[in-house]
């Protein structure tokens, strides 16, 4: 087996052990994996209408990603994408809402503010680490409850005491007629573009210009970085503003697409912390970030098919798909079992 | 199965290891080419090689970590194929790590069982363990208690451990990775001692290391790689230091740095009543003064501790300076950012090589550029140009014989030698008026050695400044033109390396005034005069 062989391998077979042990539960628990499994597939592929919604799954989910994957490789631990996505979430509904424009001016400025929100939500955990040298796992976490509630407020003040924001003008949408009558009317928008020029803006940064250079520097080593002249804290900061705003747009594609406006929540969305997943499955590379958002969004979309295709609860869904994921993440450990079993086949 | 094979295997009984026209490859980079080391039965055998030459390579396939292309290994004669270092540890194969694999905060005798806990009803059997260990530990005179945490015992003392943890397993074949190069000369004789005991005993030992005073001490015969290739075994008592360095560097190696007189003109840098206090607030530097002119190189001699850290600090902008003044050709660049420091002639070779020195998990062709992405043609714009980056890189390498398989491999990988070397050429291809250079040679052999002094005197005879900062008074002696001697964060006193000794230095360092040791000196002459009469 060449290295090849084992790297193609070694997804696939995570992805197997997961449904084998999903299966098993499914089958303690007394229903019908075969049935549970193809209600899934047809979750995800089965119509152009289920594809078209799983790939508007998989834009926040990538954005989200990104977020968590550029403060990791300037060596910062992200866990307020979540908050950071929901401001980004408020601002581009009020921007979108509360303003007449035409649509050349209006969506960009939508998907801006958004992008500015998240990014002064970033700011913040940013400047106390690198003036207070305050750890910002401890401050982006509660930056996610401030955001929470402070989002919450806000959509109450500018609905006059309601609970959801009015729907987002059409000159600041992302909703595509185009794009919804080719997947027989889903609600795919043009937010996946967005996303996946994000990834390209990434991958930019990080590798071809002078401050990705910087960031790469700082994060693995500040130190040196610091002796090699480099502004450390600058760089902290910098890194947590450029990430905040890859969580604000996450917010976007949600507001200007596929909600067109913002309700009050009683809890988090969830997506921000997916994206600490997502960007660990994809090594913290912008392409990874893809596949692990892929994952991710088409497994939590054609998740939803499995309590009404095949009857099983959707707590037991959550179950198997989590499964799915825990394998895929301990790719680790069947790439370990491979060689070795590679080893002894050699030896004899 | 040895016995069986006894009789056609007579002539190899004598050797417990050979390893036959061992190669080793990693892609198209050969790091053994046909090297062979036969170890005998209770003999001290010196793996010498410089950094990078291939010693680690080779005993990595002998503790089963990489697998051969080419070439045999026998242990007592037989065959065998060590495929990962349990086969390793059941031939009687332990190795004694460089950087030790202890877990601080357990005991010695948990440290040793580690992997191999003997159990009793299902419970590890703590006591017998720790009785075992400190049988073995009085049979060696390792004198270790076996209930001690690691992380309160001496550096010494927890090279005994990992000495222990092989003999616990049963190994009579141990191999030394340069075990002295973080203990103290006295621990450096107890473990000598520990060694010929071992020996005694009925071990075999294989010591890699590139001292070569402690190879004359110890060993019975040594083998030599160079580049990766066997250049051959010599018995030790038949050499001597100069050959095996010969041996080792494939050339003539000379001791005693030549160098023509220095000349030196104008002060580049100038250090005025500069006060630095370090990150608690103390006062490490207390009004120093020093100068360094255009082609000189001034040594800076003293005990770790006294100051020299948060000097180099204060100059290179990296620390806040108290009071004082900090001139670089006759401009003030007193509290100005490390950079503007770098630009206006500045350049830094740091003590610490991993940690200020190098981003280790950048490549070399990155790490090359460290100080120089920002401008042109580096990059433009902010937007970098990794062709240039790449290029540069590749002149650097060629230029100061840095040994990489290219500009693309982390430098995480060089050996400490090459890193260095690395770190000399980005430093010095900036042309800076004044190179700083802090323990530049610490850890690494004779002929880096060599290569980095000979970059200082050749910087210096271009009309640079050298700051030299070192522990080591040889080098200090043999390198600059100026010794100042710095005690308690102030320079005491400033002498001619060749009108000085090194008890009149070592007596300086531990704040002796010259007055005092002159004192002290004519009271001898006195006492002898005495008993002549």
């Amino acid at each position: 087996m060449s290295n090849r062989v084992i790297k193609i391998l070694v997804p696939v077979i995570s992805i197997f052990l997961g449904l084998l042990v999903g299966a098993i539960v499914m089958i303690f628990s007394g229903y019908d994996p075969i049935a549970g499994y193809i209600a899934l597939w047809n979750g995800i592929f089965g119509d152009v209408y289920a594809i078209g919604e799983t790939i508007r799954q998989i834009s926040p989910y990538i954005l989200a990603g990104l977020a968590v994957a550029f403060a990791f490789r300037t060596g910062l631990f992200n866990i307020g994408v979540e908050g950071q996505l929901m401001v980004g979430w408020f601002a581009a509904a009020y921007v979108g809402m509360a303003f007449e424009l035409p649509k050349a001016i209006h969506l960009p400025f939508a998907l801006i503010a958004a992008a500015v929100a998240g990014a002064l939500w970033g700011l913040i955990p940013g400047i106390l680490k690198a003036t207070l040298r305050v750890h910002e796992v401890i401050v982006t976490i509660m930056m996610n409850y401030v955001a929470l509630h402070t989002v919450n407020a806000l959509i109450k003040a500018v609905s006059d005491g309601g609970y959801k924001t009015e729907k987002v003008k059409p000159t600041a949408s992302l909703r595509s007629d185009f794009l919804s009558q080719l997947t027989d009317y889903s609600t795919l928008h043009y937010g996946i573009l967005v996303a996946l020029a994000m990834v390209v803006v990434m991958w930019f940064i990080l590798e071809k210009t002078k401050t990705g250079f910087e960031l790469k520097a700082v994060g693995f080593n500040d130190q040196a970085s610091q002796y090699a002249g480099m502004n450390v804290n600058r760089n902290i900061v910098l890194s947590m503003v450029i990430s905040g705003a890859f969580a604000g747009l996450g917010g976007a594609m949600e507001a200007l697409g596929t909600f067109g406006n913002m309700s009050s929540r009683g809890g988090f969305t969830g997506i921000g912390f997916d994206g600490i997943a997502v960007a660990l499955l994809g090594a913290n590379s912008p392409l990874g970030v893809i596949f692990g958002a892929s994952l991710f969004g088409s497994l939590k979309y054609g998740a939803n098919n499995m309590p009404n295709a095949a009857g099983i609860p959707l707590e037991i869904v959550s179950i198997v798909i989590a499964l799915i994921i825990f394998f895929v993440a301990s790719g680790y450990i069947i790439r370990v079992l491979l060689t070795r079993f590679n080893k002894k086949k050699e030896a004899k | 199965m040895i016995i069986k094979k006894q009789s056609e295997e007579v002539s190899r009984v004598e050797y417990v290891i050979e390893m036959l026209n061992i190669r080793k490859e990693f892609g198209n980079f050969i790091a053994n080419n046909n090297i062979t080391l036969q170890l005998k039965k209770g003999e001290i055998h010196v793996l010498l090689g410089e950094n990078g030459a291939g010693k680690s390579t080779l005993m990595n396939v002998l503790f089963g970590l990489y697998q051969p292309e080419g070439g045999e290994i026998r242990v007592r004669g037989k065959k065998v194929d060590i495929t990962d270092p349990n086969v390793a540890n059941d031939l009687g194969i332990g190795m004694v790590h460089q950087h030790f694999m202890l877990i601080e905060n357990l005991t010695v005798t948990e440290n040793i069982i580690l992997g191999n806990e003997p159990k009793k009803m299902g419970m590890i059997n703590i006591k017998d363990a720790a009785k075992k260990v400190a049988e073995i530990s009085k049979l060696y005179g390792l004198d270790v208690d076996p209930y001690a945490k690691i992380e309160d015992i001496s550096v010494g003392m927890q090279q005994r451990v990992e000495i222990l943890k092989t003999l616990y397993r049963g190994a009579d074949i141990l191999i030394f990775d340069e075990p002295t190069a973080s203990l103290t000369p006295q621990e450096i004789d107890e473990l000598i001692t520990i060694m010929k005991k071992l020996i005694g005993e009925g071990k075999s030992i294989i010591l890699i290391t590139h001292k070569l005073q402690e190879i004359m001490d110890v060993s019975d015969r040594v083998t030599i790689i160079r580049k990766g290739e066997g250049i051959g075994t010599v018995i030790t008592k038949d050499t001597n230091p100069e050959e095996l360095a010969t041996l080792m560097v494939g050339r003539q190696v000379t001791f005693k740095t030549e160098k023509k007189p220095a000349q030196p003109t104008e002060p580049v840098l100038q250090i005025e009543n500069l006060v630095v206090e370090d990150y608690r607030g103390i006062e490490k530097v207390k009004r120093l003064n020093l100068s360094v002119r255009r082609g000189e190189i001034v040594g800076i001699a003293g005990i770790d501790g006294n100051g020299q850290s948060e000097l180099i600090e204060a100059i290179t902008g990296l620390r806040k300076v108290k009071s004082g003044k900090i001139l670089l050709n006759s401009k003030d660049i007193t509290g100005k950012r490390p950079r503007e420091i770098t630009e206006s002639g500045v350049g830094h070779i740091p003590q610490d090589r991993h940690k200020h020195g190098l981003v280790l998990d950048f490549s070399v062709g990155y790490n090359a550029a460290l100080q120089s992405y920002y401008r042109k043609p580096f990059s433009h714009n902010g937007i970098m140009n990794y062709k240039v980056v790449s290029e540069k890189a590749t002149d650097i390498i060629e230029a100061y014989d840095v040994r990489t398989q290219g500009e693309f491999e982390l430098a995480r990988a060089l050996s400490g030698g090459n890193q260095q070397k690395l770190i000399i050429g980005r430093e010095v291809e900036r042309n800076p008026d004044l190179l700083i250079a802090a323990l530049p040679t610490r850890g690494l052999d004779v002929g880096a050695i060599e290569f980095i002094h000979s970059r200082l005197i050749e910087q210096r005879d271009k009309g640079k400044a050298v700051l030299l900062i070192s522990f080591e008074l040889d080098e200090v002696m043999n390198v600059s033109d100026q010794i100042a001697v710095i005690y308690d964060g102030e320079i005491v006193d400033t002498v001619n390396p060749l009108e000085t000794t090194e008890q009149e230095l070592g007596l300086l360092m531990a704040g002796h005034t010259k007055a005092e040791i002159a004192a002290q000196a004519t009271e001898l002459k006195a006492e002898d005069g005495r008993d002549v009469k």
